[in-house]
C-alpha cells in the first residue's frame, strides 16, 4: 500500500520543466547542456532524466551543471563530476571501461553466435540428401495435385 | 548425443536468468551505493546554524571518528530517525555532526529545541552544494568518517537502533583503535 | 455484496481451471474420450465466472464503492465514466484480473472455433491455457486480491493517476494484454504438439491464425503505448527503452519471428523445432514481462507496486511454466523429424536469417534490460543501461533485417538461381542506388549519415515490394486480378505486403524524427512571437478553465506559416483535485509530414510563461507504421485458406453421413 503511494508520487506528475532560464554564450554550450541533462538520471525520481524531473535535487543539479558548462567545462568534465559523486548509475549511457566491456561488446557476441548458428544450419541443410518418394506416395501426390484448385502463386 | 545437448541450451539459459531474477528480488533497485567509500570526505566549509560568522570545515574534524548526518525539517524520515540520534548522543559513544540541508534556520532551531539536539555542531547547507558533493540524494543520510577524514560507510535512510548496535558502533570502536 | 460475488467467482473460476488443467490433459494421454470432452464446457464455465468477477469489479468502480480497497486507491466519484472503467486495470490487482479475464476469453475462443481440430489437440491446448490461468488466479487470491475490503471505507477515492486519464492509456493495457495472452494460445499449441510428438504442417496451419491475431493486438498495444507517451508526458518522447517497454517489445520481436517461422513450417514442413521454441519463447517473454513489472526488481516508470513477496510467487510460476516447457522441449524436440531440405539461396534461408536476426535483437534487448541487475547481483557495481546504449545497438543490428525484408518475398521456396533472383531484384536495386546517391547529398541528409541509411533501407523495402507486386500483376492480367485476389484470393500476400511497407514507414518515421527534430525552450509574454522551422508561434496568454475533476491554466498559441494562420494550440497545466502536483497536457498540431508540439511550463511572473516548442517531422509515420503492420496481419488472417478448410470438412462429413 505504502509502496503504491510512493510509486504514485514518484511517477512523473510533472509540469514541463523548461530550460529557458539557462542561457549560454554559445550554441555549443546550449547543446552540450541539454544533452548532458538528457543523458543523466535524476537520483530522486529515478525514472526521469535530469532534464525532465521536477525534484528539488534535480533543480539543484541543473543549476550546478549550468554553472559548470557556462564556465567552460567540457561535457566529459561534467560527467566526471557527477560520476564522482553519484557513481555510474547516474549515467544512462554505461561508460566504456574494462568492467563494462561485456555490455558494449556483448551484442556483437550475440550477433556472431547467430551467424554461427545460421552457418551451421545451412551447411547441414545443403549436405542432407533429398527425400525420395516411394512409388505409391508419388502416385498419391500426383492425384492430390490434380484434384485441388490451382492457386499456383501462393505466397 | 551431441544433437540433443543443444536442445537443453534454452533451458540452461533460462535457469541462469532465473537465478539472477531471484537474486534481484533481494536487491533494492533504487539504492545507490556511494562512490565515496574509502575515499576522503569531499572538502567543505559551512556556516553553523544561527552563527553565520562561524564555520566548520572537514579539516576541523580530522583526528576523530564521527558520524555526519544530513537532515532537514521537511524530511519525514528524519523526524522518525531523530529519537535514535538523540539517544545515541546521550550514550556518548560517538560524536554526531549535522548538516541541515536546504532548510529554514528558524524551523530548524525550533525543531532541535523541541526534539533535542544530538549534534556536536549543526552546519547549514542552504544551496545544497555540499550535499551534491557528498552525493546525497535523499535525506536522511549518514556518513561514518574515520580519523583521517576518509569515508568508511554511508547509510541512506533513517538509522535504526539495531543498525547502530550491530554494525555502526562496533565499526566505530574498531576505527578508534586505528592511528 | 458485489465484491463478495466477484471474489467468489474467482474461486469458482480457479476450481474450474484446475479441472480443465487436469482432466482433459490426462484424458488426452490415456485416450479417455469423456474426459477430453469436458474441455470445452469447462472452458465456457471458466469464462463465465471470470466475466462475472470482472463485471463485479467494474460495477464496484461505477458504484463508487470505496469499501473495496482497490476502488478506494484508484477510483474517485468525480472521475469521468470512461476512466472509472479504465481504472479497473489502472493498477496491479485489477490489471491481473484483466489478464486472467482475457485469458479465459481466448480459452473460450479456442473452445468455440476449433471444430476442425482433433479433440486430443484441443484438450491439450485448453489444459495448458488453464494451467496458466491457475497461476494468475492463485496469484490474485493469495497475494493481490482486487476485492479486498477496507474498513472503515473512506468517503472519497484517491483517484486514478491523472497520467492514466487519457483515452490512449485506457485502451493500451487491454490491447497489450490481448497480445500477451494471445501468445498463450501459440504456446498451448506448441506444448500440445510436443506432448503428442506430432509437429507437422497441419499443426502449423492451425496455430497460424491465432498467433497472427495475438501479434496484431501486441503491435497495436505497443503502438498505442508509444503514442500515449508522446501525447501525454510533455517531452515529445515516444520510446525510452524503459524496462517495461522492453518487456513488451521482446515478445513482439520473437512473436514476429514466430509468425514467419510458422509460415515455413506450414508450407515446407521445415523449422519445426525452431517454431516450437519460438512459441515457447514468445509466451515466456510475456510472462517475464509480468514478472519485471510487478516484482520491483528493476527501475521502471511503469512498474506497479513492487513487492518482493509477490515477486517470489511470479518467479516460481515462471520457473514452472517456462522451465517446464523448455524441459519438455529438450526432451521431445530431438525426436521431431526435420522437414524439407532447402538450398542456400532459398526463401527458407532468408526467413531463417529473419528469425535469427529478430532473435538476436530480442536477446540484445533482454541483455540490456537485465544487465544492471546482473552487474549488481555479481557485485560489479551499479550501472544504468539506458536509451543511448539501446539506440546504438538497435541501429547496428537492424539494417540487415531491412535488407532481408526486401529479398525474402521475391525469392522462391527451396531453391533460387542467383542470376534469376538478381534479375527479379534488378529494378529495385537500381531505384535504391539512385536514392542512395540522392540521400548522400548534404542538402538532403544535413550531414547525418543515419539519414542516408534510413532512406536507403526504406527505399529498398518499398522498391522491392512495388516491383514484386508489379511482377505479380503482370503475370496475372493486370489490376483486375489484384481486386480478384483481394476478394477471393491470397490475402495473405497483401497482408505481408502491407506489413512490410509498414516497416519502411517506421524507418522513415524514426529517421526523420530522430535526426531533424527541433526543440526550443522559451520565455514568452502574451503577444510575443517565436520562430521555429519556418513556422511562427504567437503566444496569446493563459486563462483559467475547469474540467470535470481538475482545474487548468490553458494557454493559447496561434501558428502561422507564410503569414497565414494554420492552427491554434491550447496546451494546459492541470491540477487535479485529488493530487497536489500539476500535470502537463501538451497541444499538438498534426499533419502527415510533421507535428508541432507545444507544452506549457511554469508561470514566470509579469504574465510571462515558460513554453516549450517542438518540431517533430514524420513522427506520425511511426504510429502509421504500427497501424499498417496490424492491418497487414488482419488481412493475412482473413485469407480464405483458413475458411476453406472448414467448408471442405463439413462437406465431407455431410457426404459420409448420407452414404
Amino acid at each position: 500500500m505504502l509502496a503504491t503511494l510512493l510509486l504514485a508520487l514518484s511517477l512523473s506528475l510533472h509540469a514541463a520543466t523548461t530550460l529557458e532560464q539557462f542561457k549560454f554564450d554559445t550554441q555549443r554550450q546550449t547543446d552540450d547542456f541539454r544533452e548532458l541533462l538528457g543523458q543523466m538520471r535524476c537520483l530522486v525520481c529515478q525514472n526521469e532524466s535530469l532534464a525532465a524531473s521536477n525534484a528539488d535535487l534535480a533543480q539543484d543539479l541543473r543549476e550546478e551543471l549550468y554553472e559548470q558548462v557556462a564556465s567552460g567545462k567540457s561535457k566529459q568534465d561534467v560527467i566526471d563530476f557527477m560520476v564522482a559523486r553519484y557513481g555510474d548509475f547516474v549515467l544512462y549511457k554505461p561508460p566504456l571501461r574494462p568492467s563494462t566491456y561485456l555490455i558494449w561488446f556483448g551484442p556483437i557476441l550475440l550477433f556472431v553466435i547467430g551467424a554461427v548458428v545460421l552457418a551451421r544450419i545451412l551447411r547441414r541443410q545443403t549436405s542432407l540428401p533429398e527425400p525420395t518418394l516411394s512409388e505409391e506416395d508419388r502416385k498419391r501426390a500426383e492425384a492430390l495435385l490434380e484434384s485441388t484448385d490451382s492457386d499456383t502463386q501462393s505466397s | 548425443m551431441k544433437r540433443s545437448m543443444k536442445f537443453l541450451l534454452p533451458l540452461a539459459v533460462f535457469l541462469g536468468i532465473a537465478v539472477f531474477l531471484y537474486r534481484g528480488l533481494s536487491i533494492d533497485p533504487h539504492a545507490i551505493p556511494s562512490p565515496l567509500i574509502d575515499k576522503p570526505l569531499p572538502p567543505f566549509e559551512l556556516p553553523l546554524l544561527n552563527q553565520p560568522d562561524k564555520t566548520l570545515s572537514n579539516r576541523d574534524l580530522l583526528g576523530k571518528v564521527y558520524l555526519l548526518n544530513v537532515w532537514a525539517t521537511w524530511c519525514i524520515s528524519c523526524r522518525a530517525e531523530h529519537p535514535t540520534l538523540v539517544a545515541l548522543a546521550r550514550s556518548q559513544q560517538v560524536d554526531l555532526y549535522g548538516i541541515d540541508w536546504k532548510d529554514d534556520d528558524a524551523a530548524a532551531t525550533v525543531w532541535l529545541n523541541q526534539l533535542g539536539d544530538p549534534f556536536q555542531a549543526v552546519m547549514v547547507d542552504k544551496k545544497g552544494r555540499t550535499a551534491i558533493d557528498l552525493g546525497v540524494y535523499g535525506a536522511p543520510e549518514t556518513f561514518l568518517v574515520d580519523k583521517k577524514g576518509v569515508v568508511r560507510k554511508k547509510y541512506a535512510g533513517a538509522l535504526t537502533p539495531s543498525l547502530l548496535n550491530d554494525e555502526i558502533l562496533p565499526l566505530v570502536r574498531q576505527l578508534r583503535t586505528e592511528s | 455484496m458485489i465484491p463478495e460475488i466477484g471474489n467468489f467467482s474467482l474461486i469458482v473460476a480457479l476450481s474450474l481451471a484446475i479441472l480443465l488443467a487436469v482432466f482433459p490433459l490426462w484424458g488426452s494421454l490415456n485416450n479417455r474420450y469423456r474426459w477430453m470432452r469436458m474441455a470445452r464446457p469447462l472452458a465456457v464455465g471458466l469464462f463465465v465466472f471470470m466475466a462475472i468477477s470482472f463485471g463485479c469489479l467494474v460495477a464496484s468502480f461505477l458504484n463508487d464503492d470505496f469499501s473495496v480497497l482497490y476502488v478506494a486507491t484508484n477510483g474517485n466519484s468525480k472521475l469521468p465514466l470512461m476512466y472509472k472503467i479504465s481504472a479497473v486495470w489502472g493498477a496491479h490487482e485489477g490489471s491481473l484480473l484483466l489478464w486472467a479475464f482475457l485469458l479465459s476469453g481466448w480459452t473460450l475462443a479456442i473452445a468455440m472455433f476449433s471444430r476442425s481440430l482433433p479433440l486430443q489437440m484441443v484438450a491439450r491446448v485448453l489444459s495448458v491455457m488453464a494451467f496458466v490461468a491457475i497461476g494468475f488466479l492463485l496469484f490474485m487470491l493469495i497475494t493481490s486480491n482486487p476485492f479486498e475490503r477496507i474498513f472503515p471505507a473512506p468517503l472519497e477515492g484517491r483517484d486514478l493517476n491523472p497520467l492514466l486519464q487519457d483515452p490512449g492509456l485506457a485502451i493500451h493495457p487491454p490491447m497489450l494484454y490481448m497480445g500477451y495472452v494471445g501468445f498463450a494460445v501459440a504456446f498451448g499449441f506448441a506444448i500440445a504438439a510436443l506432448i503428442g510428438g506430432k509437429l507437422d504442417a497441419a499443426w502449423a496451419r492451425w496455430s497460424r491464425p491465432w498467433t497472427t491475431v495475438a501479434w496484431v493486438f501486441l503491435t497495436g498495444g505497443i503502438g498505442l503505448g508509444s503514442w500515449w507517451a508522446y501525447d501525454e508526458l510533455g517531452w515529445g518522447g515516444w520510446w525510452f527503452w524503459d524496462p517495461v517497454e522492453n518487456a513488451s517489445f521482446m515478445p513482439w520481436l520473437v512473436g514476429t519471428a514466430l509468425i514467419h517461422s510458422l509460415a515455413v513450417t506450414e508450407k515446407r514442413g521445415a523449422f519445426k523445432s525452431w517454431t516450437v521454441l519460438l512459441a515457447i519463447a514468445t509466451f515466456s517473454l510475456s510472462l517475464l514481462g509480468t514478472f519485471l513489472v510487478r516484482s520491483g526488481v528493476l527501475n521502471s516508470v511503469h512498474a506497479f507496486a513492487s513487492d518482493p513477496a509477490r515477486g517470489v510467487f511470479i518467479l516460481v510460476f515462471l520457473c514452472l511454466v517456462v522451465g517446464g516447457s523448455l524441459a519438455l522441449y529438450a526432451w521431445r524436440a530431438p525426436s521431431v523429424s526435420s522437414g524439407g531440405t532447402f538450398g542456400l539461396l532459398s526463401r527458407e534461408t532468408f526467413l531463417l536469417v529473419n528469425n535469427l536476426l529478430l532473435s538476436v535483437v530480442a536477446a540484445m534487448v533482454l541483455f540490456g534490460t537485465l544487465a544492471p541487475l546482473i552487474y549488481e547481483a555479481m557485485g560489479w557495481g551499479k550501472i544504468s543501461v539506458g536509451f543511448p546504449w539501446f539506440n546504438r545497438m538497435f541501429v547496428i543490428l537492424t539494417p540487415l533485417l531491412a535488407v532481408a525484408i526486401g529479398v525474402g518475398p521475391m525469392s522462391r521456396w527451396k531453391h533460387n538461381d542467383p542470376k534469376w533472383l538478381f534479375a527479379q531484384l534488378r529494378n529495385a536495386l537500381i531505384v535504391t542506388a539512385i536514392i542512395a546517391v540522392i540521400s548522400l547529398l548534404p542538402w538532403v541528409n544535413q550531414g547525418h549519415l543515419l539519414v542516408s541509411l534510413g532512406l536507403v533501407l526504406a527505399a529498398w523495402i518499398v522498391a522491392s515490394h512495388v516491383e514484386n507486386l508489379r511482377l505479380r500483376i503482370r503475370n496475372r492480367r493486370g489490376i483486375q486480378a489484384v481486386w480478384q485476389d483481394l476478394r477471393n484470393g491470397s490475402r495473405s500476400y497483401y497482408g505481408m505486403w502491407l506489413a512490410h511497407i509498414g516497416v519502411a514507414a517506421f524507418i522513415i518515421g524514426i529517421t526523420g524524427v530522430t535526426n531533424f527534430e527541433i526543440e526550443r525552450d522559451l520565455r514568452m509574454a502574451p503577444g510575443q512571437k517565436a520562430e521555429m522551422a519556418g513556422y511562427e508561434f504567437v503566444f496569446e496568454g493563459v486563462v483559467k478553465s475547469m474540467g470535470p475533476n481538475y482545474e487548468a491554466d490553458r494557454g493559447r498559441v496561434s501558428i502561422y506559416q507564410d503569414g497565414e494562420k494554420i492552427g491554434v494550440l491550447e496546451p494546459e497545466k492541470r491540477v487535479y483535485f485529488s493530487q497536489a502536483k500539476p500535470m502537463t497536457e501538451a497541444a499538438i498540431d498534426i499533419t502527415w509530414s510533421r507535428d508541432l508540439y507545444v507544452s506549457l511550463g511554469e508561470p514566470l511572473g509579469n504574465g510571462e510563461w515558460a513554453l516549450r516548442l517542438y518540431y517533430k517531422p514524420f513522427v506520425r509515420w511511426i504510429w502509421a507504421a504500427a497501424i499498417l503492420m496490424a492491418l497487414g496481419g488482419l488481412l493475412s488472417v482473413s485469407d480464405r485458406r483458413y475458411r476453406i478448410l472448414r467448408r471442405k470438412v463439413s462437406v465431407r462429413i455431410g457426404a459420409e453421413a448420407r452414404a
